[in-house]
Order: C-alpha cells, then sequence, then structure tokens
C-alpha cells in the first residue's frame, strides 16, 4: 500500500545541510498496521510528513496506492491527499467550526450534496462515539474527544491510507489505550491500512503487526512487532524496550545473590505456549530447581508471550539437560551466566 | 471664559454634519474593506510563500503599505487632491474626501488581516492541506474563518480611525463633525459647537468599539 524507496530529506543550502532521512527504504501492506518508532529528532515526523508530501523529500521515490506521488501535479496530488487520511498529535481541528463541520470539512471540499453529508457525518459520528457532540465546539471537547473528531474526519473521504502522526502523545494514559482501540477497530472493520509514528512502545506494542526502529534518519530494525520486541539487535530498540518495561528496571543481576553453582537464564515463550505448564514438567523430569528473578507476561496486539529470568539450581548436566528439554518445547532459553 | 450658551447651536447645520460624518465613515469603511481585505491576504500569503516573485511582490507592496502608512494624513490629503478627481470628480465635500480615507486606510487595514491571519493555527492549515484542499479552499475555508475575531477586531480599530480621519477633511472643505468643530470652536471661538460636535464623535466612537468587541466575543470559540 505504502511504498518508501531510497527517501532522502536535506534542509538548508548546501553550506549547512541538515540531513532528516537518508535514502530510507520501507514498504507497508494493505491492512496493515505499521508502526516507526524513534527518538525526537530521528527523522519520524519527517518521514510521516513526507507519505502526503506535507513535505517533499529531497529525493527517492514515495508510492501510495500505486502512485508514484512526487511525480504528481498540484491537481493529482490534491485529489490523491484525499484519499490518505491523517491525524495529528494536536488534533489540528478547526476552532471556529462545530465537531459535524470538522468531521463534514474533507467533504465540503469535494462538494458533496449536503444530504449525503448529514448522512456520511451521523455515521461517524456514531463510529467515533461523539453522537451527542455534533454541534459542540473544539474548545468544548477533551483531549480524547478532539482526538475521535479527528479521526472521523480522516475517515470522512473514506481513505485507503490513515497517517496517525504522534496521535496520542499528548493524551494520557487511559486516554491512549481508548484512542489505540478505537484505530485497531477501524484497522479491523475496514481493512484501512494504518501508518503510525510514536516514541511509546506502549503504542507499538498495542496496536501494531509490524514496526520499523528509526535512528539518525535511517531505519536501524524492522520486523514483526513479536519479533522486534522479543529479540531486540540494535542498540536503540533495546533501549526502548527496556524503558517501556518498567519492572524490569529494578532487576540488578550483579546485586542478585545466587547459590554457588545456579545458572541464569532468559526464557521467552511466544503464543499459546505462554500458558503452558511447560516449565514445571521439564524440571520434574531433570530434579532441577529454579527461583523466579524476574517476569513478564503480557500480549503484544493478541500475541501472548512471557519473560522469565530464572536461576536453576542442581547438578551441572542435570542443568545443561533442563535447557535442553526447554528448547526442545521451542522455547527461547538465553543463558546469561 | 463665559458661560456656555447652547442655544446658539444650529442644530440643523449639526444634523448635517452628523450625517456627512456617518456617510463618510460607512463609504469610506466599505471600500476600505473591499480593497483591504484582499491586500491583508495577498500580503500574507506572499510572506510565506517560498516562490522568489511572490517574495519580491511581498517585498514591494510591504514597502508601498509602509510609505502610505507613514505620511500623516492631513498631508496625503492634499497630496492626492488630482488623484480624487480623477477618481470622483471632485476634489472636496463628503465625495471628495472618501478617495484618500480609503487610499490611507485600506493598506493600514491590510496589516492588520495579515496580523490576523498570522494567528491562525499551522497545523490546522496544514491539517486542511493534507486532505487535499486547493489554496483558494485554504483561504475561503481555514484561514478566513478562523481569524474572523481577529478581522473583526481589526475592522473596529480601522473604522474607529477613520471617523477620527474624517475630522481632518474639513481642510478641504469635507464637512462632518470634525469639520464643524474645527471651524466654531477653533476658528470662531464658539466653544458651544465645538463641544457638541467632539461628544458626538466621542458616543460614535464608543457605540462602535461597543460594537466590535461584543462581536469578537460572539465569534471566539476559543
Amino acid at each position: 500500500m505504502i511504498e518508501l524507496k531510497q527517501l532522502t530529506k536535506t534542509y538548508g543550502d548546501k553550506k549547512k545541510k541538515t540531513t532528516a532521512l537518508s535514502g530510507l527504504n520501507l514498504s507497508v501492506g494493505k491492512g496493515e498496521i505499521f508502526g516507526v518508532i524513534g527518538h525526537s529528532g530521528a527523522g519520524k515526523s519527517t518521514l510521516i510528513r513526507c507519505i502526503n508530501l506535507l513535505e517533499r523529500p529531497t529525493e527517492g521515490e514515495v508510492w501510495v496506492g500505486g502512485v508514484e506521488l512526487t511525480r504528481l501535479g498540484k491537481r493529482e496530488l490534491q485529489e490523491k491527499r484525499r484519499k490518505i487520511g491523517m491525524i495529528f498529535q494536536h488534533f489540528n481541528l478547526l476552532s471556529s467550526a462545530t465537531v459535524f463541520d470538522n468531521i463534514a470539512f474533507p467533504l465540503t471540499l469535494i462538494h458533496t450534496p449536503k444530504q449525503e453529508i448529514e448522512k456520511k457525518v451521523n455515521d461517524l459520528l456514531e463510529l467515533v462515539g461523539l453522537q451527542e457532540h455534533g454541534s459542540k465546539y473544539p474548545a468544548q471537547l477533551s483531549g480524547g474527544q478532539k482526538q475521535r473528531v479527528g479521526i472521523a474526519r480522516a475517515l470522512a473521504s473514506d481513505p485507503d491510507v490513515l497517517l496517525c502522526d504522534e496521535a496520542t502523545s499528548a493524551l494520557d494514559p487511559q486516554t491512549t489505550d481508548s484512542i489505540l482501540k478505537l484505530l485497531l477497530d477501524i484497522n479491523r472493520r475496514f481493512n484501512l491500512t494504518i501508518m503510525l509514528i510514536t516514541h511509546e512502545m506502549h503504542v507499538i506494542q498495542s496496536i501494531c503487526d509490524r514496526v520499523a526502529v528509526i535512528h539518525a534518519g535511517g531505519i536501524v530494525e524492522e520486523g514483526p512487532v513479536t519479533e522486534v520486541f522479543l529479540k531486540p539487535q540494535h542498540p536503540v530498540t533495546k533501549e526502548f524496550i527496556e524503558r517501556d518495561a518498567r519492572g524490569e528496571e529494578g532487576f540488578n543481576l550483579a546485586a542478585a545473590s545466587l547459590a554457588s553453582g545456579s545458572r541464569l537464564a532468559r526464557i521467552t515463550f511466544l503464543g499459546t505456549k505462554t500458558y503452558e505448564s511447560i516449565m514445571s514438567q521439564v524440571v520434574r523430569e531433570t530434579g532441577v530447581n529454579f527461583a523466579i528473578l524476574q517476569g513478564t507476561i503480557s500480549t503484544i496486539k493478541d500475541t501472548p508471550y512471557g519473560k522469565l529470568t530464572v536461576a536453576f539450581e542442581g547438578k551441572d548436566e542435570d542443568v545443561k539437560r533442563t535447557i535442553e528439554l526447554l528448547r526442545q518445547r521451542e522455547l527461547d532459553v538465553e543463558v546469561v551466566k | 471664559m463665559g458661560g456656555l450658551d447652547f442655544s446658539k447651536i444650529d442644530w440643523t447645520e449639526m444634523g448635517t454634519a452628523s450625517v456627512d460624518t456617518l456617510q463618510m465613515m460607512l463609504y469610506s469603511t466599505l471600500f476600505t474593506l473591499v480593497i483591504g481585505l484582499p491586500l491583508g491576504v495577498l500580503l500574507y500569503v506572499s510572506s510565506r510563500s517560498n516562490s522568489a516573485v511572490l517574495q519580491w511582490v511581498y517585498r514591494v507592496m510591504s514597502f508601498i503599505v509602509n510609505i502610505i502608512r507613514s505620511v500623516p494624513f492631513i498631508i496625503l490629503i492634499v497630496a492626492l487632491i488630482p488623484l480624487t478627481r480623477a477618481i470622483v470628480g471632485v476634489s472636496s465635500g463628503v465625495q471628495g474626501t472618501i478617495p484618500p480615507l480609503v487610499i490611507a486606510a485600506a493598506p493600514f487595514f491590510a496589516r492588520l488581516v495579515e496580523t490576523a491571519l498570522r494567528e491562525v493555527d499551522r497545523g490546522v492549515i496544514e491539517a486542511s492541506q493534507a486532505m487535499g484542499a486547493t489554496p483558494f479552499q485554504v483561504i475561503r475555508k481555514v484561514l478566513l474563518p478562523e481569524s474572523l475575531p481577529g478581522l473583526i477586531a481589526g475592522v473596529t480599530i480601522t473604522v474607529v480611525t477613520l471617523v477620527s480621519y474624517t475630522a481632518m477633511s474639513g481642510m478641504i472643505g469635507g464637512g462632518g463633525l470634525g469639520d464643524l468643530a474645527i471651524r466654531y470652536g477653533y476658528y470662531r471661538y464658539e466653544k458651544e459647537v465645538m463641544i457638541v460636535s467632539v461628544i458626538f464623535m466621542v458616543i460614535l466612537v464608543q457605540v462602535l468599539q461597543m460594537l466590535g468587541d461584543r462581536l469578537v466575543i460572539y465569534f471566539t470559540r476559543k
């Protein structure tokens, strides 16, 4: 649905050149929720703004729905943009227009008949749960409600793609979750392709299918969220994941006083294995004891996963066999010490 | 300071002067808005543009606007006599006053429009561009409605300024309350006419300002 080829964006003239994006390649499939995560200044904002050409790339190609955007004329670009919805961190609603008129805005741009607008906007108000608020002005709404208006407005022209520019960054955690839920619901109901940028791993983990980590204008890691999340390769990725895993921060390996001869291992469960009694089955067989030092059991989008740091106590060969058996049951075991 | 004798006032003359002032104010405001609004939009658009041509348009326009704004109205009104004659046929009376009033006020109003438009949130403009709005649609459906309170405040300031400018039109026999006040009060020492004329103008300005403020509040949605 979206394909970026060798995307480069530089600012300034020859003397003082800053590079926001350098030769970036990316591809987002139809119906996918694709997340881009990065620190501020990494280029993620420039990246998403290049997709509807709010920012014109210096070099490279931007393909959306089989059309190369940088080659379009003004008129054609305006037309194409109607099929690319966008929501913003600061909502960017018309303060002088009611909720109804804000949602109707994209439709009035193309002179849609009044009755059609009425029906469409009312449907959208219902979809985002704002039926009661059509005649209010944005200033009378909460942040979450404003973003719902933003989403309804973005959907009014039946877009093929929805771009989310830090759409939940100005919201509190609870409101963030409700907006994410709404986005996921829309994605499933209309098979709408969603591309979002964020600096919160939590957002990626909640709704994204695939993720790309952007750093210094380039993508340093990319893949299915479960894979990137559970086996991060790049330091920046690791940093994002560690920062998000609140409970893990307090855990200090060096400080843990372990029984001599015990072995430390990180075990990762994925999918339904998370709920199986693999651990107890294996240790009963090998006669090894274990202590759980730290652990998380949660979900990534819909996939359950577990991460345990465990100290095994027992004879060396028994511990080795335990690890082998766990691996045989398709758990990922990393021996730390 | 002798006693004041208000019975000396010729109320017919006072009435005519009031009507003259209102006429000058209304017509000059009308033309000022019609000319100043597009001019202000053009100033705003050209100041933000990346195109070299429009940037030059901005510089030239900005320069002309500044010149007109820096020439005192009393000099402008005399200097413009030939132009006024060419436009309305006469260079005195109510009709003869309107062109200099408009020429002085339109650039002033245009600046106020430009300032009001700059207050519009950049993000909202971008959002509408992202939705495929044409430049004209951005102006008509985003910039102007979003800046409406600021524009109304600008109109109010302009109208009040125009009222005080009309007082100077006496120089070219323009008529109106200000003219009356100067002719009787300053040249003939008839304080009464001056006092009443000034009171009328004060009331007029107060009413205009109040009306403007009310409208601003009514249209403010933030």
